[in-house]
């Protein structure tokens, strides 16, 4: 029989069959395009997170922390990367000829590699930054267990001498102290992450999108210049040892910009090597301690005396009979010396002098030339622990305060504060504020503190006290004219008066023209003389001369001057 | 001639595509030359870091002084021993 002839053909089937296999087909590709539009629409993200997770990494982008400069370009403080050895106790099942060739390239001891290996902790640091060449051949002996990370380790060349200055940086490569920590947001580094494709054999082939751009730290250009810190620092130490003192310190700044040249303390520390540390070591004194400066104080008393028109250079004042009785207290001289000019106040550092020309003065006026020299206030560098010192409100001044507060007691002041309130007399009768980086250029005049004939007047007087005759003859350099007042006072303890000493010196040179400014203190020298004028005087004169011979600053008195100057003129001690 | 047109179309199609496969390996082959390179580079930062902390050891002002005085005997001038010239004179 013909297929055509069937009688199967003949028959018509229900119409409900072929309606429910279309049905079914459409539903089945209903489903398959609900299922896809499910996968490319709603979870692709986590399809493609999966997907991408096969080939695609995020790598991190170490910073590295930007260097310190000193204003010549030398490094002062350097980041390297080093590299830390670490291992996982459980991991690492070491023969003992792979411990003993992992302690000797590591240079310890095997047993106390064992011991380090045989800890119940899951993490060991076996050992901490090491060169990374080290580190390259320990990981060439591919021990199991042991690993290795990447760290900084911070270098300064300089060691102890500008400890001080720059500070230190902790474990993480923060700062910690010094401009290390002041300038911390500009030398921090940021790291970065970036999205690549990695093969099959982890290396990078393609570089997808940058995450975060890795910021590297930028470097700090200090105002500091290495040769006068290099100079203060072994000059300051040999008198400290000269005087057997308890600690020192020492500034130097730039006389027309502001600048922090130099900044020393003894004690210092090697902050390459921080592992015995005091803090007595630590103490950045030019800027954490204040004392009482006594006679260093006298030529702000003297140039309000002269701004306020009340005195002039020349005008006497009777010293007589050496003290000064106010209300119940009574002050001295160190010696009688009758009637004085103002100039001579200063030059033989009379303290019933100044006394007598600050009881003039309402306190008001007193207490606001201080406040705009900027005692009683920090200086605001940015270093840790910086101290206001004290200056009282002058509301409840007593007139014995007033008097005292002439010469420099019953205020304290920390030396940074006295330096840069020297600047006025330096400067002309301006004060502008001190910068611990490089300036691109000089600062436009500052804050009036007083006028620019008090303080020529004033720097007069100040060159009077090195001539002989004054407190400070040891302060003199040949070939240059030097203005300056010593200081030297008793040592507060505990509110109490004590027989222990702060020896200071407050000057600045060429006087013709003011370059640089240097405040040095000593604190107790025990040997030998106490007094600013021969302690603190010879220190200025030196790191003076050898700096400003280091600048090339032309000289501005004829050389052989000081064989000239009268050598038995007698010693002038200043009143304490 | 539709034929000829579809014949040249679609040996354009493949060399295309050769292409872009040829240009995506040697853009790969670039870029991990390039990033060669850029580890390079880090390499030598840090070599020119040490390098900076070498020079500023060797030149510290303690090692110059002590040098000069020691062993080469000198001395810094007295003041009397001092010329000074100025520029323009």
């Amino acid at each position: 029989m013909k297929f055509a002839n069937s009688p199967l053909l003949s028959q018509r089937l229900p119409a409900w069959r072929a309606r429910l296999l279309l049905l079914g087909l459409l539903s089945g590709f209903a489903a398959l395009a609900g299922w896809a539009l499910y996968l490319q629409g709603f979870n692709s993200g986590f399809l493609q997170e999966k997907g991408a997770s096969r080939y695609s990494r995020v790598i991190e982008l170490s910073a590295t922390r930007g260097r310190i400069l000193d204003r010549h370009g030398d490094a002062q403080a350097v980041s390297t990367p080093v590299k830390s050895i670490w291992a996982i106790p459980e991991d690492a099942k070491l023969q003992p000829a792979q411990a003993r060739a992992l302690a000797g390239l590591l240079e310890m001891d095997v047993r106390e590699l064992n011991r380090k290996l045989s800890g119940e902790r899951d993490f060991v640091f076996v050992k901490r930054q090491i060169s990374p060449d080290v580190a390259d051949k320990v990981a060439a002996l591919n021990l199991p267990g042991i690993h290795e990370q990447r760290e900084y380790r911070r270098y300064y060349p300089s060691a102890e001498v500008t400890a001080h200055v720059l500070g230190f940086t902790g474990a993480e490569d923060v700062g910690q102290e010094g401009v290390e920590l002041a300038f911390e947001s500009t030398l921090a580094g940021k790291p970065g992450s970036r999205r690549v494709i990695k093969d099959r054999r982890g290396q990078v082939v393609e570089d997808v999108e940058s995450i975060r751009a890795p910021q590297e730290g930028k470097d700090v250009l200090l105002a500091l210049d290495s040769k006068i810190q290099y100079l203060a620092y072994t000059h300051l130490r040999q008198v400290i040892a000269e005087y057997k003192a308890k600690a020192g310190s020492m500034v130097v700044l730039d006389a027309k910009s502001g600048e922090v040249l130099a900044l020393v303390n003894l004690p210092t520390y090697n902050p390459n090597n921080r592992v015995k540390l005091a803090g007595a070591q630590l103490r950045n004194r030019v800027l954490t301690d204040t004392f009482e400066p006594g006679s260093t104080m006298k030529p702000f008393t003297i140039g309000l005396a002269l701004d306020k028109g009340k005195f002039r250079f020349d005008t006497l004042i009777q010293t007589a009979p050496g003290r000064l009785t106010i209300g119940s207290a009574t002050i001295h001289d160190a010696h009688m010396s009758g009637m004085l000019t103002v100039a001579q106040v200063i030059q033989k550092s009379s303290n019933i002098g100044a006394a007598k020309i600050a009881l003039t003065f309402q306190p008001e006026q007193m207490w606001s030339m201080f406040d705009s020299l900027g005692f009683g206030s920090a200086l605001k560098l940015g270093f840790p622990g910086e101290v206001n010192g004290r200056l009282r409100p002058f509301k409840n001044w007593h007139p014995i305060e007033q008097a005292t507060m002439a010469y420099g007691h019953g205020i304290s002041v920390t030396l940074m504060q006295l330096a840069h309130a020297y600047l006025v007399f330096a400067r002309d009768g301006d004060l502008v504020p001190l910068s611990l980086t490089k300036l691109d250029s000089l600062p436009p005049s500052g804050k009036p503190v007083f006028s620019e004939q008090t303080a020529h007047e004033v720097r007069a007087m100040l060159e009077m006290v090195v001539q002989p005759g004054g407190t400070a003859p040891k302060a003199r350099i040949d070939g240059y004219r030097v203005a300056g007042k010593t200081g030297t006072s008793h040592k507060l303890e505990f509110g109490a008066y004590v027989n222990k000493y702060v020896a200071s010196f407050v000057g600045f040179a060429p006087a013709s023209d003011p370059r640089l400014l240097i405040a040095v203190m000593v604190d107790e020298p025990s040997v030998g003389s106490y007094y600013g004028g021969d302690v603190a005087a010879p220190l200025f004169a030196k790191v003076m001369a050898a700096s400003l011979r280091a600048l090339g600053v032309p000289f501005d008195a004829p050389l052989n001057g000081l064989q000239v100057a009268n050598q038995d003129a007698p010693v002038i001690r200043e009143g304490i | 001639m539709m034929a000829r047109v579809s014949l040249i179309l679609l040996l354009l199609a493949l060399v295309s595509a050769l292409a872009t496969v040829s240009s995506n390996h040697r853009a790969r082959n670039l870029f991990t030359e390039l990033e060669r390179e850029q580890t390079r580079m880090r390499g030598l930062e840090v070599e020119w870091g040490q390098l900076q902390l070498e020079q500023s050891t060797w030149a510290g002002h303690a090692r110059v002084e002590k040098i000069a005085r020691d062993k080469l005997k000198m001395k810094s001038p007295a003041a009397g021993q001092i010329v000074s010239i100025e520029a323009g004179k």
